[in-house]
């Protein structure tokens, strides 16, 4: 019975380690063809410095990872990342690798989604962070 | 050992494991699965673990309470660009009882409001209306209502207990009746 139940606590343990990353938003729709890795976007850093509604509001960003057609472009214009990435508020956009900074080939996906979790069809980059947890 | 103390002492210690021994526990961005270690410039991003040590830890999600953090006033998010705009807090509940065999819904709009704007769930997700919306698990779990936000970056949908959180036979009679709170 002891060893059943020290078994429970540390599957416990290792089911709740190592979430850090939940909502982190991976944005590749043009980075691996322009030879670039794909964005990371953690909300976890952004949602301590502004409510939700600053970018799902006022900026105009859909609650769909991939879903803006976001580019390089607009960012510059002071579309979406740019609002903020223009080196007035946040950095500005010749700091590549700071936002350009996941595993190439890393499709665009928000990290460990509930949906991600129970149905999705393991994606390389996925097995890998699987493995890593277990 | 009796099976209920077993229980309780597997409770307890998974609770305890939740609150000490997970929080606090989160990746170093180069082991997190995502990022790329062998970009130069990841030394330079923060560290989840110091960011989100110090606000008030949760047993899912990424294991921080969003809500107490901001309502304890551990982060100060701005509620516009400027920082100068007052967020439009709104203290109702929705009271959702087409739940079994699961325990009613009842949606609180304040931790609600206080991230988020009325427009970005009223009209364009839901009615303005109580039993207008015809959502259920099927549509959340696709990523529709609730599942927008819930299961991408809010608390997950393996948390049922957070949302179906109201016991039927513990409602007042007039709630019961008209199957709201208060409006």
């Amino acid at each position: 019975m002891a060893m059943a139940l020290l078994a429970v606590l540390f599957a416990v343990i290792y089911i709740e380690a190592a979430r850090a990353e939940y909502g982190d938003v991976v944005i590749n729709e043009f980075s691996d063809d322009a030879g670039m890795r794909p964005v990371v976007f953690p909300h976890w850093f952004h949602r301590i410095r502004f409510r939700c509604k600053v970018c799902h509001g006022d900026l105009g960003f859909k609650f769909e990872a991939g879903g803006n057609g976001i580019n390089m472009l607009k960012i510059i214009d002071g579309e979406y990342c740019g609002a903020c990435h223009n080196g007035d508020v946040a950095w500005s956009i010749e700091n590549c690798d700071l936002c350009h900074s996941g595993t190439l080939n890393t499709p665009t996906q928000v990290h460990h989604s509930t949906v991600q979790k129970l149905v999705a069809t393991p994606e390389p980059a996925a097995e890998a962070a699987a493995e890593g947890e277990q | 050992m009796s099976p209920i103390r077993a229980i309780s002492l597997v409770i307890v210690l998974t609770v305890f494991a939740s609150a000490v021994l997970g929080a606090g526990n989160w990746q170093p961005l180069k082991n997190d699965g995502l990022h790329d270690p062998e970009n130069p410039a990841i030394e330079i991003l923060q560290e989840p673990g110091e960011a989100l040590g110090v606000l008030v830890p949760d047993s899912a999600g990424n294991k921080v309470d969003w809500v107490r953090s901001l309502q304890e006033g551990l982060i100060e998010p701005r509620p516009s660009l400027d920082g100068d705009e007052e967020p439009n807090i709104r203290d109702t509940t929705v009271l959702m009882k087409n739940t079994y065999p699961l325990f009613y819904v009842r949606f609180t709009h304040k931790p609600h409001t206080q991230w988020m704007s009325c427009e970005a769930c009223h009209d364009r997700i839901f009615v303005p209306q109580v039993d207008a919306n015809p959502i259920n698990m099927g549509k959340i779990l696709e990523g529709e209502y609730c599942g927008l936000c819930h299961g991408a970056v809010s608390f997950p949908l393996t948390e049922c207990n957070r949302c179906h959180n109201t016991n039927p036979a513990t409602l007042g009679r007039e709630e019961a009746a008209t199957g709201e709170g208060t409006q």
